[in-house]
């Protein structure tokens, strides 16, 4: 069965890297996972194209859970999720919790075999309720 | 309810030998090993709970035992006892880690 997959999104790409290095080895490599941040010229920033194409490496059936950091990296993976076509954009979530925590409980409710629904119920329990 | 008292039930208890106890990494991995199972399995610090469910990461991690805490282990419904089995046995082997105290504690 096809497993959610995971998508980190900061304006840090050493960040958005050191998340996925914790989730790769605390949960595994039974998830799709893709990360992306910074801009082009080396500095932090976050953009649509490239989210797309996290999202697009990290695809499954069972659909994808984006982390985020700060604003940009909220409202551009909203944009993203927004250009997909509309098959995919109804199993692309972007989840309302901290990047870094957020990325390894996520990983983990999908590595067991969880909806999209149970995957963000999860990382979203991290945020102060 | 007649299910209910029907339900293959299990208990198990085990203490936290790996160096750090159920801090992150070993949180993960208990968490990923009870949703294996299709049966309820859930943990506690104490035979009189609070029970937690064990499939839950957040909810695991929240635990945050120490080394040398006793882990309760409870699961019922069908393979019930294979999953308490197999959940004391992941604690007893310090969740694959090292048993010494880190000098660093680096890998909290």
């Amino acid at each position: 069965m096809a497993k959610v997959g995971i998508v980190i999104v900061s304006h840090s790409p050493k960040i958005a890297e050191g998340a996925a290095d914790m989730v790769r080895q605390m949960v595994g490599d039974s998830v799709n996972l893709a990360y992306t941040g910074g801009d082009p010229g080396g500095g932090l920033g976050t953009g649509v194209a490239s989210i797309r194409d996290a999202i697009d490496r990290a695809w499954s059936e069972a659909g994808v859970a984006i982390l985020v950091d700060l604003g940009g990296a909220e409202t551009n993976s909203e944009m993203a999720v927004e250009m997909l076509d509309a098959e995919r954009r109804g199993r692309v979530v972007v989840c309302n919790a901290p990047i870094v925590e957020g990325a390894v409980m996520a990983a983990t409710e999908a590595s067991g075999g969880s909806t999209l629904e149970a995957v963000r119920r999860t990382a979203e329990e991290l945020s102060p309720q | 309810m007649k299910d209910e008292t029907a339900a293959e039930q299990a208990t198990g208890r085990a203490e936290l030998i790996n160096a750090v106890g159920l801090h992150a990494r070993p949180s993960v991995k208990l968490t990923q090993l009870a949703k294996t199972f299709d049966c309820r399995v859930e943990i506690a610090l104490s035979a009189d709970g609070p029970w937690v469910d064990a499939k839950s990461p957040v909810k695991v991690m929240r635990v945050k035992a120490p080394r040398g805490a006793v882990l309760h282990v409870r699961a019922s419904g069908k393979g019930a006892r294979a999953a308490a089995a197999a959940l004391v046995s992941l604690v007893r082997d310090g969740f694959g880690e090292a048993m010494d105290q880190p000098a660093d504690q680096s890998h909290g």
